[in-house]
This record gives C-alpha cells, structure tokens and sequence, in this order.
C-alpha cells in the first residue's frame, strides 16, 4: 500500500470512531467529543485532499521557480471548517452546561422530557 | 434600478447580515431605533427578493449570475475557462425559494417585535433572527457547494442559538442541544461529499461540477452523505427526532423562521438531484427513496400529531408532516423524470407550490399558537378551553391556517395539495391514497386542536385574555391574506411563480450549466 494514502485511512478512521462515540456514548460531553472528532476527521481528510509529494506552501512571493505547490483550496476551506467547528462545538458544550444545570445529569437517558 | 437587480443577490445576504452585528450596537441607543433598523432591513430584503424574482421569471429560465468581487470576467464564460471566484446563481427555483424566506423575515420580524416586547435579551434575538435570514438567503443563492455549507452552518448556529433561547426552560436547552448536535452531523456529511466531489473533479462551483460529474462510486457515496445529511436537516422521517423539539421549543416567530430554513435544506437537497446530479444518477431510484421518505414522514408526522397535548408542539408536528408533501410531489416528479410525462412536472409543481404555501400556513398557525401561549400563559391543550370568547380574531386566523394546512378549498394548501395527488396518483393510487388520508388526519388533529384551545365555555386560563396587540396581528393578517389570495387565483401564481421554478429543476440543467460556462 501507498504509504501517502495513510492520512486518507486516519481521516476514516477518525471519522467511524466518531460516529461510534456519537451513536453509543450516554454522556453529553462525550457525544461532543465524538461530532469534534468526526469534524477532525473531515478536516484531515480535506487537508490531505490538497497535499502534493514534496510540494511548497502555495505563496508565489520568493517561491523558487517550477516548484510543486500544494492546494490552496482545500487549505482555505479547512480553515473555514475549524472556524465553524470551533463555534459549533463552544455552542453544543454551553447548552450542555445549562442542561446539567436544570437537570443536575448529562446522562442522556435523564435528559428527556420532551419525547413523543 | 438596474444597478440594485443586478446586485440583488449579494444585498440579500450583506444586508440582514451586517444588521444582524449592528444590532446589538444599535439595541444600545433604545429599542424604538433597532426596531426601526431591523424593519428597514427586512422591508428591503423583501423588496430586494421580490425584484430579483420579477427579474428571474421575466428571463424565462436564464438564471442570473453575480460574482463575488466581481468584473473580470464576462458570463457565460467561453474557451474553456473555469470559473475559479465565488458565484452565486439564481434560477427560478432560487428566486422563488428566495420569495418563500422573504415573507416569513417579513412577517416574523414585524410579529416578533411586539412578541419580544416585555421580555429581556431582544437584541440578541434579532440579532441571531437577521443571521438565520442571512443564512437561508445564503444557501438559496450560492452557486457554490462550499458556499453553501458555509451558509448551511451559519443557519444551524444562529437555529440552534434560537432553540435554547430561553435559556430558563430546561426543555429549550435540551431541544438546543439536540438540534445542534444533528445540525452540526448533517453539515458535517455535506462537507465530507463536497470533499468527496472536490477531489475528484477539483472544482466547488455547481455548474462546472455537473458538468463534469461522472457517476462514479465515489459521486454515489458523496450523493448519499449529502440526501442523509440535507434530509436529515429538513427534518424528514427517520432523521426527524430533533424537529418537532425545535419547532416546539423555539419562540413561536422564530418556530415559522425554522420551517423556512428546513425547506432552504430541501432546496438544496432538489438542486443537488437536479442540477448537480440531474442524468447521471438513476433518477428512478432516487425517486422512489425520496417518496419513501416522503410517505414516513407524512404519516408520522400526522400520527405523531394526533397524541399531542402542548399545542406548540402539536403545530411542529403538522409542520414535519407537510416536508412529506413537498418531498413527494418532487420524488414523484424525479421518479419519472426520465420518461418525462406531463404529470411529472404537475407533481413538481405541486411539491414546489406547497412550500410556500406551507410557510404561510405554518407560519401562521405558529403566531396564532405563539399569541394564544402568552395570552394563557400555558402551553397545554388541557388547561386551555374557551380561549375564543375573549380571542375571535386569533381563532379565527388558527382556523384559517389549520384547515388551508388541512388542503381544504378554497384555500391555498388545496390548491398544492390537489397537484400533489394528482400526479402522485398517476404513479400509483396508493401513494395517493396516503397523502389524502393523512390529510384527512391533520384536519381531525385541527379541530382538535381547536376544540380544546378556543370552544367550550370560558375557563381559568380564558378569564384575562385578550386578542394580542395590532402589532402581532397584521402579521397574521398579512398571511392570512396571502392564504386566501393564493387559495382563490392559484392557476395566476403557479403560471407566473411556481412553474417558473419548477422547470428550473425539472429541464433547466442544461441552461444552469450554460449559463456559467457557455453553450
């Protein structure tokens, strides 16, 4: 195998082991961790999208001539997503302080009152 | 005139959204001022909308392009340039969706400020109010699939912020929770495809994608992370477990707002079958998977309906049922797309009419509950009881927004609804069948409803109410206006709005594509 197809199979990786922790952990905490990782997964494999063996980062100024850049796209838009994530996640963890707040648990099987 | 058509789409979005970071500021200098601030924006947004679809519809399906710090180059492009800034591209369809969003800031904006009146945190409320507006206006125009995640996210976080609102009932933070954490899945599926589809064919811009797309597994895998991740966030059946807390929990203008940001999803969900997609996937199949998703969310919603008791949460309800309508009316639509028989493009019609007739009834229905909840000071349908001696006018807009939502004549959800059965009972009697009989079952939910909050005799909750300031109710009137004017002149408006946009999904591939990189 590739070894430059690695980051592709961490990206996976990252992406079911957070899909795992999001379907079957109890805890509000933990469900955060699990969309944050499926989200580093995303990240990673976007990064990983753009990467070129041995390419330079994608500034023309002082670039030596006819050398391979990586992609500046998938860079931007990974920025992009961090920024989201990061907003994403501080709003999931606040509402999870005020729901341990009125119901004294994170458990998610306490947390139900609205159902059905 | 011209300078602002042209210029229409980006204004659509700068204007809520510079308004929604001026208003904390401006809430500073008094609320009489932000009031009067966050009302010039939305009547200018609707005025905006309302010229970029006289200017879209009048261009018989070319859709109009702006580019983002734009000039260089000319549309449609030509020798095989690639268009490499961000586009928008406004069609029919975007026009028409950019109508549906319009009216419901309009009216929710100009109900919320008598809604919010007495109550602290308002600034932050219509703040978080003009980025959703933003965000849903974002995502109807984009000409970009990045673009569109980015507006995708900036409608979850200003949604969810809406949810848990009222940050003193723990039920609205449980809901908060629930629906970012879904929002948050389903942006997260959408970014993984559109990497999926950015790796294959290194481009963002839809046009130049569907152009190029393949069919390819790899487009198959980022086709259903984007139907899970989109239909997830339009809150269709199985995927629908945070809509109704959402729905319910949200304050009640900002319930009507919501249901305009789950058919922004669905727009979306349309374009990428349509436009993106369009031939080279199997349009029968797709059909087929968006008429089940169609049928379950019909009748679970409906069924779900019935049990209630919190009438807030028995209009969510309502409101996740009729996404079915509009899911099966363009599921049939794509089912038979590639037979093409007429009744495909009735179905569209009707799935596409219903969405705005949907955010007029909902929205509706949403204000009057919202209106009734303050008035008793109670959410639940069992306390309530003869609330209508003292509230004629707010029963009678629930009436006239529960039996148009019902799809009974002479009012607008029949007009939509008729289409839908129609055509869908064409394909098969059964799928017809489930769509009268779950409308039926609205109707019974309705005037339950009904029964429980406004008739019988006066009760403890009935003994100080009053119908709601001017303010709240001509928003009210406004829609209810826009009922019975669609409900009496339907064939006008699915002549001159609707079938505009529905041929925008239904044969406009080729114009979408054309229009960007040349013929």
């Amino acid at each position: 195998m590739n070894i430059g197809n690695l980051p592709f199979v961490v990206a996976a990786l990252l992406v079911l082991f957070g899909l795992y922790t999001f379907l079957f952990k109890r805890n509000l905490i933990k469900l955060v961790i699990g969309i944050t990782l499926i989200e580093t997964g995303v990240n990673l494999f976007l990064v990983t999208l753009g990467y070129r063996t041995n390419g330079i980062s994608p500034i023309y100024t002082f670039a030596p001539e006819a050398q391979k850049m990586v992609l500046p796209t998938p860079q931007a838009l990974t920025l992009t997503s961090i920024v989201i994530g990061l907003a994403t996640t501080a709003l999931l963890l606040s509402f999870a302080v005020f729901i341990h707040r009125h119901y004294g648990t994170l458990d998610v099987r306490k947390v139900k009152e609205l159902k059905g | 005139m011209t300078a602002l058509t042209t210029h229409a789409p980006i204004l659509l979005i700068a204007l809520p959204l510079l308004g929604a970071f001026a208003t904390p500021l401006v809430g500073k200098l008094g609320r009489g001022v932000r009031n009067t601030l966050i009302g010039l924006i939305v009547l200018a947004v609707a005025g905006l909308a309302a010229l970029l679809a006289v200017d879209v519809f009048a261009a018989s399906g070319v859709p109009t392009i702006y580019e983002l710090g734009g000039g260089t180059f000319t549309f449609p492009l030509s020798g095989g340039q690639v268009p490499i800034r961000i586009l928008f591209e406004v069609d029919g369809m975007s026009a028409f969706m950019g109508l549906i969003a319009a009216l419901i800031a309009l009216t929710g904006a100009f109900f919320s400020f008598s809604y919010w009146k007495e109550r602290s945190g308002g600034n932050l409320y219509f703040s978080l109010f003009l980025m959703l507006t933003a965000g849903i206006f974002g995502m109807v125009l984009t000409g970009d699939m990045f673009n569109f995640f980015v507006f995708l996210e900036i409608t979850s976080i200003a949604a969810a912020s809406l949810v848990g609102f009222r940050i003193w009932r723990k039920q609205s933070q449980e809901a908060g929770f629930k629906v970012m954490a879904m929002y948050t899945l389903s942006g997260l599926f959408v970014l993984l495809a559109i990497g999926l589809l950015y790796g294959q064919y290194g481009h963002l811009n839809i046009a130049t994608l569907a152009n190029s797309i393949q069919g390819s597994l790899t487009d198959m895998i980022a086709l259903g992370l984007l139907l899970t991740g989109l239909a997830m966030k339009a809150g269709a059946v199985p995927m629908h477990m945070w809509a109704p807390d959402a729905y319910g929990e949200a304050p009640a203008p900002m319930s009507a707002v919501l249901v305009a940001n789950s058919q922004a999803s669905l727009y979306g969900l349309f374009r990428i079958l349509f436009t993106l997609f369009g031939v080279t996937i199997s349009t029968g199949t797709m059909g087929w998977i968006l008429i089940v998703l169609a049928l379950l969310t019909i009748f679970v919603g409906v069924t779900m309906a019935l049990i209630q008791s919190d009438l807030k949460r028995l209009v969510a309800f309502g409101a996740v049922s009729q996404i079915g309508y509009m899911l099966l009316g363009v599921g049939v639509g794509l089912a038979v797309m590639a037979a093409r028989p007429e009744y495909g493009l009735v179905a569209m019609q009707g799935g596409i009419f219903h969405m705005l007739n949907d955010a007029a009834c909902v929205g509706l229905l949403f204000f009057a509950s919202g209106a009734v909840i303050q008035a008793a000071g109670t959410r639940d349908l069992n306390q309530m009881g003869g609330l209508g001696h003292q509230m004629k006018w707010t029963s009678i807009f629930f009436a006239i927004g529960a039996v148009a939502l019902a799809g009974v004549p002479p009012f607008n959800g029949f007009a939509s609804k008729f289409l839908i059965y129609e055509a869908s009972f064409k394909l098969s009697p059964f799928l017809a069948v489930i769509a009268v009989l779950s409308s039926i079952m609205l109707l019974a939910v309705f005037v339950k409803a009904f029964q429980a909050a406004f008739l019988g005799p006066r009760s403890n909750a009935s003994a100080h109410v009053s119908d709601p300031s001017p303010g709240m109710m001509l928003p009210m009137v406004a829609l209810v206006l826009v009922i019975i004017v669609f409900g009496l002149f339907p064939g006008f408006f699915v002549d001159h709005i609707v079938t505009p946009a529905a041929k925008a999904l239904w044969d406009g591939r080729d114009a979408y594509i054309n229009a960007v990189l040349g013929g």
